[in-house]
């Protein structure tokens, strides 16, 4: 109670974020009735990658392990969603999917959490690849098709069930990265060693926090299975699932939830005009953008915004004035 | 049934490590920290060679040896930082060897790094905090702080305190890292190479300080190459020379004994 307090209404600043998350939610809900009927999906899609950043940014801004895991939490959840999607209630399934990524991200962390750096992250890709393949020879095996069709559902149901999860997401984090756990795990990106010396269980910390961030995924994957209508194993658990949140959120920038966020909506806009305009070059542009911006921004947007006041502060002959 | 097994399988365990014989280290009855047979190799070299030792309640015990001799690499098989390949280690009568660093700290003890661990992008106050609130468990934000507040002061570290912990004098690193432990509350601290590094006036605060964590009731293990130093502190001293513990003593006997003085100045010389 007093940490929601403390996250919320604990200085103005945290009241004024309080605020525009609740008013861009409001909006982002009555916001469909104005535009388009395209309008729900790509915004379904761009919460869903809001979502996914967000996540990898929970877990792996914070600890400094770079995962590679976020086409398998989100292909976990597409998966379900084919499988039980026809007989629940797509909240009910949704529910599931997240249990299920949280569930796959706990044993696995406890497998691998125990690796450091690169390791860790080949690893973390490697997994994406085994559940496409092990997936494909299950399928082949006891079904003797590849991929299976999901029920659809409308596009605004659809946009409504990703901007819940987006929702208590939030509401979520936000309180998180100013709990102790957050602290826990702001240790451990900055000196493992040392956290763990002063009494951080860090193995428990980076275990839960890696099946907390998956569990988002797994529901916003089962949501979005729904508007393909159909998943294999190269739609569940293509890597570039797992590539575009590292990028959304390293153009953002990993210092707050708005960098993410921004990230996504760049990026899938641009993603989404290029597959429209210029589909034949769309890989190789795209390519380009992310050398781009991890040789020019490793800050994030938020960073180069952060240094461009901090020299507009300094005087003329450098000198810091006020606190930068 | 299972203790017995684990008994043989030590017992076994100890006979290839390559010991002369099976312990027959028998602890003195004031022993807080006890190992037992302490082995540990990295590849096909032997960092720390069936090592018996105790750390006695309230001392000031004195861990010296050349460069390599693997100080630090017991240290970090005491803080559980590093796994033990034979041997036990006891603390305050249980067993620790096997638990990892978090649970040891949880149970009183308290380290430094030779190359100072810190947290660059927190502050100094957060730094210490951090030890505050994850050393004791349930600990309110509130207490942290008041505990944070009183080991600045403690330690000395007021003037520093606006300063980013990355532009810190090295020495000034290394308070933090001790105060960081202190704020854990333990009831034991090992301080690795302290005073490293440090202008003579300097190194008479860092004995100031040592002393002053012994007087508030901690027993202190601490590394040091600082012969002034550590013979004007220690109540006891123990030597490490590749691995092997070849001396024990009072800081009398360690200054006269012939080994000790031939492995220093034959290696200086
Ligand atoms: N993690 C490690 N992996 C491999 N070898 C190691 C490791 N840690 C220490 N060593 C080796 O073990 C030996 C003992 O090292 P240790 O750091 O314990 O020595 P020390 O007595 O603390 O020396 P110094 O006075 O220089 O700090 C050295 O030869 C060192 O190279
Ligand atoms: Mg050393």
């Amino acid at each position: 109670m007093e940490l929601l307090k403390r996250s919320f209404f604990g200085g103005k600043a945290a009241k004024i974020q309080f605020f525009a998350i609740i008013i861009a939610i409001v909006v982002l809900f009555f916001v469909p009735n104005f535009g388009s009927a395209y309008l729900p999906l790509f915004l379904a899609w761009v919460i869903t990658y809001a979502v996914m950043s967000l996540a990898w940014t929970l877990f792996s801004g914070k600890t400094g392990y770079v995962s590679l895991a976020s086409a398998a939490f989100y292909g976990t959840g597409m998966y379900v969603q084919a499988a039980l999607g026809s007989n629940l209630p797509i909240v009910v399934s949704m529910i599931i999917a997240a249990a299920a990524s949280f569930g796959v991200a706990f044993g696995i962390g406890l497998v691998t959490l125990r690796l450091r750096g690169v390791y860790f992250t080949i690893f973390t890709f490697g997994l994406s690849l085994f559940l496409n393949k092990f997936i494909h020879w299950y399928e082949v095996k006891f079904f003797h098709t590849k991929g299976h069709m999901v029920l659809a559902y409308d596009n605004l149901t659809v946009y409504y069930c990703v901007l819940v999860v987006f929702a208590i997401f939030l509401l979520v984090v936000i309180p998180m990265n100013k709990s102790r756990f957050g602290l826990a795990l702001d240790c451990i990106g900055q000196n493992e060693d040392s956290a763990q010396h002063v009494g951080v269980n860090t193995t428990m910390t980076k275990v839960l926090a890696f099946a907390v961030s998956a569990a988002p995924v797994g529901a916003v994957g089962a949501a979005m299975a729904t508007t393909i209508g159909y998943v294999d194993p190269d739609i569940a658990f293509k890597l570039l699932a797992s590539f575009m949140p590292v990028l959304m959120a390293i153009f953002g920038g990993t210092h707050s939830v708005y960098g993410p966020i921004v990230g996504a909506i760049v990026f899938y806009s641009l993603q989404d005009y290029l597959l429209r305009e210029l589909p034949g070059a769309y890989m190789i542009i795209f390519g380009c953008v992310m050398v781009a911006v991890i040789l020019l921004m490793p800050k994030g947007i938020f960073g180069v915004i952060d240094t461009i006041i901090a020299r507009r502060k300094r005087g003329f002959d450098g000198e810091v004035i006020g606190d930068v | 049934m299972s203790d017995l097994n684990e008994i043989l399988l030590e017992e076994e365990a100890a006979a290839d490590c390559g010991c002369d014989e099976k312990s027959t280290f028998v602890p003195d009855a004031d022993a807080v920290i006890v190992g037992t047979n302490l082995t540990k190799r990295f590849g096909g070299m032997t960092a720390v060679d069936c090592v018996d030792f105790e750390l006695r309640e309230g001392e000031i015990l004195g861990l010296i040896g050349p460069n390599g001799a693997g100080k630090s690499t017991l240290f970090n098989l005491v803080s559980g930082f590093l796994p033990i390949d034979v041997g036990t280690i006891t603390f305050n009568g249980v067993k620790i060897s096997g638990l990892n660093p978090d649970r040891i700290c949880h149970l009183g003890l308290g380290r430094t790094f030779q190359a100072a661990k810190n947290f660059p992008d927190m502050n100094i106050f957060d730094n210490i905090r951090i030890g505050a609130l994850f050393g004791i468990k349930g600990k309110s934000y509130e207490q942290a702080d008041i505990e944070t507040e009183e080991i600045i002061k403690f330690v000395g570290l007021e003037k520093y305190l606006k300063m980013a912990v990355p532009d810190l004098p090295l020495a000034i690193q290394k308070q933090l890292e001790v105060a960081r432990a202190l704020a854990t509350k333990p009831t034991v601290i090992m301080l690795d190479e302290l005073m490293a590094g440090l202008n003579p006036a300097e190194v008479d605060e860092a004995m100031a300080l040592v002393r002053k964590i012994r007087s508030g009731g901690i027993t202190v293990l601490m590394i040091e190459h600082v012969m002034k130093a550590i013979m004007a502190i220690c109540d006891r001293i123990i030597v490490l020379h590749h691995g092997r513990l070849i001396a024990e003593g009072t800081p009398d006997e360690i200054a006269n004994n012939p080994e000790v003085i031939e492995i220093y100045l034959g290696g200086e010389a």
